[in-house]
């Protein structure tokens, strides 16, 4: 061949400039989304980890002593062979390993129920963007009439029709949360359909399901994944009060909000640890992913960039 | 550029052959939708309308196998909505299009995969028509996976065979769109192209968007791709300079009409229509480089309301009573020589 092959103007180096690359370090630039980021994860480990690390296991009614009730945070159990670092509750069970088990469940439910909030409602937001017309506005229709709903009436709603269920509570939550998805989806493909790379791809014969989460979906992600993370905290907060009021997860598996709950009627007698503690791990869960969450807006929302 | 591209002589084909691609009467119209204040006027008795814009009216158009037609006209004037309908990625309002003699609407299955693979489109804008998200390996080897021109263990011979074709170099197939200059984006988009072994190309405005250097690089590539691969080409450009040289025949649009079309040497040396000869007078030529450089008087018209009668008469220094009332039809003036104008019926 007889033409000189062009290379590329920039610098040959080792490392390719992924766009994931520049991400991570965007994202590094900021320390409190860094805190929140290593907060999250520690968080996360203690939920992961809690068979092996809780001191207790707190669903095991044989290992509850009920003469332990109520004890203080530093109170010796019985036996005096462990330390309840963070007090009891009502049936003698440690706080502590509660807690860990309660996180368990709340993060869980949490990341569960906004993961597939996102797949139903990214789906419906690409399509409704993508073919627009009809299907468009009877998906947006059903948008905007969730939207107008308070989320807590619905959520209590599908649950006193579904019955109690960590099951449950998470098709609670993603028929609650889809709605947001769907919204960020569709607005952000409404512009990228209209670039030349999706005609391309359509000049290229190929297939519907290919252009939607080939080429239209990996450029939707920014927007996605900032309202993802902010959904997890949402549904995690959702999901407490839903369990706060006797709605959400049963007795059995009890999550931060259930625990808030059991210890509710003891606050005004003084002894607060039982819902303080379990409200404190809420309160650092929540805020922490909300702290990578406002900075992952700042670095990927692409009219705050050049 | 000129000394490079002359080695391509114009060729002459003939007319009885089924055209590769045909439009007939083909229209294009694009609604306006009414925003929510316009819908409440409305129902309120106000007089809104939903405007229409007609992009592309009624025309017919016919490509030969082999041959490259430039398609020229100002911004504006529905020469993408014309390609992108060519090209099958956008549906026409009215009229048919024809694939090797074969009404594209009536193509199903394997047909219509086939004829819609076989024209392909090289777009204006080297970075909005890249996926910035993809590596140029899958960009370029994706579809060819897809439609089964190559297998997982071909793919990576394959791939490099289409940027070397394009000018590439393979040794950067594992980058991202925005690690390449604008020249070497339109490769990796022609090389997209190409991988799927069409037989005709849509260029619209390929070479608008790059550095001058870099157009004649890219229109070289053109050319030479077009012997190598026996490509048929539709070559748009608000440019008549650069249709001048690689097209065997230009069509001329004014507000989504075709006004003119003529092989290349007619219309630069006979030109008709008045329209066609004040584009002619805004080329800066070696022969006129004297004379001032006049772009076509006057503002273009918008396309929501254009002119009654001959689009062209609030600028046409020729104009006269019958222009206002009715449209000229296209008739042929010479053999392969199309003009709508007025003027040709009083002659
Ligand atoms: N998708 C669209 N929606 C509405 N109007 C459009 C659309 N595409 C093109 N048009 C209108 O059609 C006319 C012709 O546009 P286009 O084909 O892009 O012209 P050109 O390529 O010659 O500059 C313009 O008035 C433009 O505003
Ligand atoms: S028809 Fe009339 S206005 Fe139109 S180009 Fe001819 S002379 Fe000019
Ligand atoms: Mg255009």
């Amino acid at each position: 061949m007889s033409v000189a092959l062009q290379t590329p103007a920039a610098p040959v180096r080792d490392r390719v400039e992924t766009p994931f690359r520049r991400f991570i370090s965007e994202f590094a630039e900021s320390k409190l989304a860094l805190l929140g980021l290593a907060v999250f994860t520690v968080i996360a480990l203690v939920a992961i980890l809690a068979p092996w690390i809780a001191p207790q296991n707190p669903y095991d009614l044989a290992v509850l002593d009920i003469m332990d009730g109520r004890l203080e945070p530093g109170a010796r159990n019985g036996a005096d062979d462990m330390t309840y670092w963070l007090g009891t509750d009502d049936q003698g069970r440690d706080m502590l390993s509660a807690i860990m088990y309660g996180l368990r469940i709340s993060l869980a439910v949490g990341a569960g129920s906004a993961l597939l909030a996102a797949i139903v409602g990214a789906s419906l937001g690409l399509l409704a963007a993508y073919v627009g017309g009809r299907t468009d506005s009877a998906i947006m229709r059903v948008v905007d009439l969730q939207l107008s709903f308070p989320a807590i009436l619905v959520a209590l709603m599908i649950l006193a029709f579904l019955g109690k269920s960590v099951m449950n509570v998470v098709i609670a939550i993603v028929v609650v949360e889809w709605a947001y998805y769907a919204r960020t989806v569709r607005g952000t493909a409404l512009v990228e359909r209209r670039r030349e790379y999706i005609e391309a791809a359509q000049c290229l014969a190929l297939p519907t399901h290919r252009i939607l989460f080939r080429h239209l979906l990996p450029n939707c992600l920014p927007p996605l994944i900032v309202i993802a993370t902010m959904q997890v905290a949402r549904a995690i907060a959702l999901e407490a009060t839903l369990s706060f009021l006797g709605l959400g997860v049963p007795i059995t598996e009890p999550s931060l909000g259930l625990l808030i709950a059991n210890g509710y009627e003891y606050m005004l007698s003084g002894k607060y640890w039982i819902s303080f503690y379990p409200g404190i791990a809420l309160l650092v869960t929540i805020v922490s992913i909300n702290l990578m969450g406002d900075h992952l807006r700042d670095v990927l929302n692409p009219r705050l960039k050049k | 550029m000129s000394a490079s591209l002359a080695e391509h002589a114009p060729r002459t084909f003939s007319d009885t052959e089924t055209p590769m691609v045909e439009l007939r009467g083909v229209s294009r119209r694009f609604a306006k939708k009414l925003d929510l204040a316009a819908k409440l006027a409305r129902k309120l008795g106000a007089d809104v309308k939903e405007e229409v814009v007609h992009a592309v009216d009624k025309v017919d158009l016919r490509v030969r196998k082999g041959e490259v037609v430039g398609l020229v006209g100002e911004s504006g004037c529905g020469k993408s909505t014309l390609g992108r309908i060519v090209a099958g990625i956008l549906p026409q309002s009215d009229g048919e299009v024809f694939w090797k003699g074969q009404e594209v609407g009536t193509l199903t299955g394997e047909a219509a995969r086939q004829s819609k693979l076989q024209r392909q489109m090289i777009f204006q804008d080297p970075y909005a028509s890249l996926n910035p998200r993809m590596r140029v390996a899958d960009i370029v080897g994706e579809a060819p996976l897809v439609h089964g021109l190559t297998r997982r263990s071909e793919f990576d011979t394959y791939v490099d065979d289409q940027m070397r074709r394009a000018g590439l170099d393979p040794a950067f197939k594992r980058r991202y769109p925005h690690q390449f200059s604008g020249g070497q984006r339109q490769r990796i988009g022609i090389a997209r192209a190409l991988a799927v072994q069409p037989e005709f190309i849509v260029c619209d405005e390929a070479v608008a968007a790059l550095d001058v250097s870099i157009q004649a690089q890219i229109l070289n590539l053109f050319m030479r791709l077009r012997r190598e691969l026996d490509l048929t080409y539709l070559f748009i450009s608000h440019d008549l300079s650069v249709v001048e040289h690689l097209s065997d025949r230009v069509v001329i649009m004014y507000l989504g009409r075709v006004v003119e079309e003529a092989p290349t040497e007619t219309i630069f040396r006979r030109a008709n229509h008045p329209y066609t000869r004040s584009l002619l007078d805004s080329v800066p030529r070696i022969e006129n480089r004297k004379r001032a450089f006049t772009v076509v008087k006057g503002e273009i018209p918008s396309p929501l309301n254009p002119p009654t009668g001959c689009h062209f008469h609030p600028r046409c220094p020729l104009a006269f009573d019958r222009c206002k009332a009715e449209a000229p039809a296209l008739r042929e003036v010479a053999p392969g020589h199309r003009s709508a104008c007025h003027l040709n019926d009083a002659a």
